[in-house]
């Protein structure tokens, strides 16, 4: 075995030759039928991965967390209310083979300039939810007294920056939400995963 | 390769030239790779390279292949009773790709039978068993019932109908075991029932504790056929050397190598074409459901019918395990050197005699479940059943924290009053949606079972220290809302 025979010849420097190498087969046409081989057995792996790929790459190409537009019902039923209105709404959250369905409070208002909103009632300071209170015509969170206005900008108390808003849509004459969480205890909106 | 001189690769050693050659002999070095692949590829076979020897590789092939999807379908895979057929569904409908590498998966394991049994027969036919072989012929029998291990702890895993159904058939029969039996049983489902310590029993054994056994066994089987060689054609005889021998490469490689072609062709084609269906999920209480195991299971399945009571001990142990005895211990009691099939008419006449009851044991399950009008319209159902879930658009399970989850609270109208009451106070921000309990405060379902109504109200009126130090707030409603809160606290289970 010619191996054999070079461990035995430490001195010189040869290389071993493989079996698929080139330049050391007397025959040619057997070193033409090693790389035959091993290009025909890398092109059907390179072939055999491409489901593979596709299989494991999944969650990259599809979205596979989300969370739904809620419907919030006809625009137009909002417009004659001067107060914000409160709402629940199903959401539904996609994350891989579960979903999970849970109802969340908003509010639809309207902005400085009179467009419609929507406002998450979770107070952005510790998470309570904020309720309307008419009397006062404010936001009053029951927790730590913090007072938003109408639109949901920050009066007083504690929270950091104002009532936040959420995402919101109108198909086809239809009010839609798309509910969010957002970080509290910080000064900017910042979406949480 | 002793004789380099008849070796038309004997090779006169070059000087090395370029990276690549540099690299090789950096790594051969080190390793010892080109030894080794010289001995592989230069191994002699005694009579020439055949398409008969190729379904050695052709396992190999498989296993690889077995190794490679199961690990890629474990991405998605949970091993839970209320999970699996979720992930499983999940898998078949939703992922790019999944229905096809699962095909490849399902169909690989009856690929891995069929193979082995050609394997087998083809050592058998060839008398390759004989010639101080014994210990490789052994680990062969342990390697065929470890693959038939795979494909029955494989089958429970989507946990649908089928599988459930199947395995529970296949689990009762260890309960046959004398003195044991029942012990066993349990052992091997984790409890009496079938359930989700089953499937996990199933999960481990499947992807942890057989392949283990699997991979050992193979190093074990290819050293002790290294060390035998191949025993090539009947007709060559180990004490008249001389035989003229082939090297394994590049013909009997190439065989190989085409075999391995028609094998990945013939699995992607069937799963591109066929892929396998996933049943609806298991339901224990189903009681008409006809549990028919996959076709290599159907002569155990058929020979089991024939041994009812006490005649079961007899059908279900001894026989078979006499049969697997004999089988095994074959190289020790067929002693002579004669390796030519007809020249061993009493071997090869009882093999013949095995495969053909197994092969008609098949056949006969198949024709009595068609001639029986009932059970053929229960299975024509369950078909039926299979097919409509299997168009049915993936549905994604609710997480346990979902709405439509819980909420038995809302059927009572006052307690529904006072999930209201719970919401505008906040007490969900801390306490979660439905009670369930948040990291900021404590859960509240059960805890009705805990206080009386009127104790509830006065902690929520009057929180203790311990409960103002933890957060809570007291409550200020009026009494009404505050009688449908604690209506509805009271309801949380």
């Amino acid at each position: 075995m010619e191996a054999e025979g070079k461990t035995s010849n430490p001195g010189t420097t040869q290389p071993s030759s493989g079996p698929f190498s080139p330049e050391t087969n007397s025959s040619g046409r057997r070193s033409f039928l090693g790389w035959l081989l091993g290009i025909c057995t890398l092109s059907v792996g390179a072939l055999l991965s491409v489901p593979l790929v596709r299989f494991g790459l999944y969650p990259l190409r599809v979205k596979t967390t989300e969370t739904s537009w809620s419907d919030l019902g006809d625009l137009g039923k909002f417009a004659p209310f001067p107060s914000p209105v409160r709402r629940l709404i199903t959401v539904e959250h996609l994350d891989g083979w579960r979903k999970a369905v849970f109802q969340r409070t908003v509010y639809v208002t309207k902005d400085a300039k009179g467009q419609t909103i929507v406002l998450s009632a979770v107070c952005p300071h510790l998470g309570c939810s904020v309720p309307w209170n008419e009397a006062q015509g404010q936001f009053i969170c029951p927790c730590h007294a913090g007072v938003f206005a109408r639109d949901g900008k920050r009066i007083s108390g504690p929270p950091p920056r104002g009532m936040d808003t959420l995402e919101a849509t109108i198909k086809d004459g239809r009010l839609m939400v798309r509910y969010q969480y957002f970080r509290q205890l910080v000064p900017t909106k910042e979406v949480v995963a | 390769m002793s004789d380099a001189a008849t070796d038309n690769r004997s090779i006169k050693p070059r000087p090395g030239k370029g990276l690549p050659r540099r690299l090789y002999t950096w790594f051969d070095h080190r390793t010892g790779l080109d030894k080794l692949l010289h001995q592989a590829l230069d191994a002699p076979i005694p009579g020439g390279a055949r398409w008969s020897y190729v379904f050695g590789s052709g396992l190999l092939f498989i296993l690889l292949s077995q190794i490679i999807t199961g690990v890629f379908l474990a991405l998605y895979y949970l091993p839970s009773a209320d999970r699996a057929h979720t992930t499983i569904a999940y898998i078949t409908k939703e992922v790019t790709s999944g229905a096809f590498l699962r095909s490849l998966h399902a169909y690989g394991s009856s690929a891995m039978v069929i193979v082995l049994i050609l394997h087998l027969t083809q050592t058998f036919l060839y008398g390759a068993y004989k010639n101080r072989r014994e210990l490789l012929w052994l680990s062969g029998c342990a390697l065929f019932i470890l693959v038939l291990a795979m494909a029955f702890t494989g089958y429970l895993l989507p946990w649908d109908q089928k599988a459930y159904f199947a395995t529970s058939v296949g689990t009762n029969i260890a309960s046959e075991f004398p003195l044991i039996g029942d012990w066993l049983k349990r052992l091997i489902r984790g409890g009496s029932d079938m359930g989700t310590l089953t499937l996990s029993r199933f999960f481990v054994a499947h992807v942890f504790l057989i392949p283990g056994a699997i991979f050992a066994l193979i190093a074990l089987h290819v050293y002790l056929f290294r060390k035998a060689g191949a025993a090539g054609s009947v007709r060559s005889d180990p004490r008249a050397p001389g035989f003229e021998t082939e090297s394994f490469y590049p013909r009997q490689l190439l065989r190989d190598f085409g075999f391995a072609v028609v094998l990945i062709a013939a699995l992607g084609i069937l799963a591109h074409f066929r892929p396998v269906e996933l049943g609806p999920e298991a339901n224990p209480a189903d009681t008409r459901y006809v549990p028919r195991p996959e076709w290599y299971y159907l002569p155990i399945f058929q020979w089991l019918k024939c041994w009812p009571g006490s005649l079961a001990l007899l059908g279900i142990i001894v026989i078979p395990s006499s049969i697997a005895v004999l089988f095994a211990g074959l190289p020790f009691i067929d002693r002579r050197r004669e390796r030519r099939p007809w020249r061993r008419p009493v071997a090869v006449g009882g093999f013949a005699i095995i495969l053909l009851s197994l092969f008609s044991l098949g056949l006969l399950s198949r024709l009595s479940d068609r001639r029986d009008r009932a059970i053929a319209a229960q299975l024509a159902h369950q078909r039926q059943e299979t097919r409509r879930y299997m168009q049915a658009p993936f549905e994604p399970e609710m997480a346990e924290t979902s709405l439509a989850a819980s909420n038995v609270a809302l059927l009572d109208p006052f307690a529904a009053k006072g999930k209201e009451v719970y919401e505008m106070q906040s007490c969900d921000s801390c306490h979660g949606d439905n009670g369930r309990g948040s990291a900021e405060g404590p859960k509240l379902v059960g805890i009705g079972a805990k206080f009386q109504p009127d104790q509830l109200e006065a902690l929520l009126r009057h929180p203790t220290r311990k409960m103002i130090d933890g957060g809570m707030n007291a409550v200020v409603v009026s009494d009404q809302e505050m009688e449908s809160l604690v209506a509805y606290v009271n309801s949380l289970k």
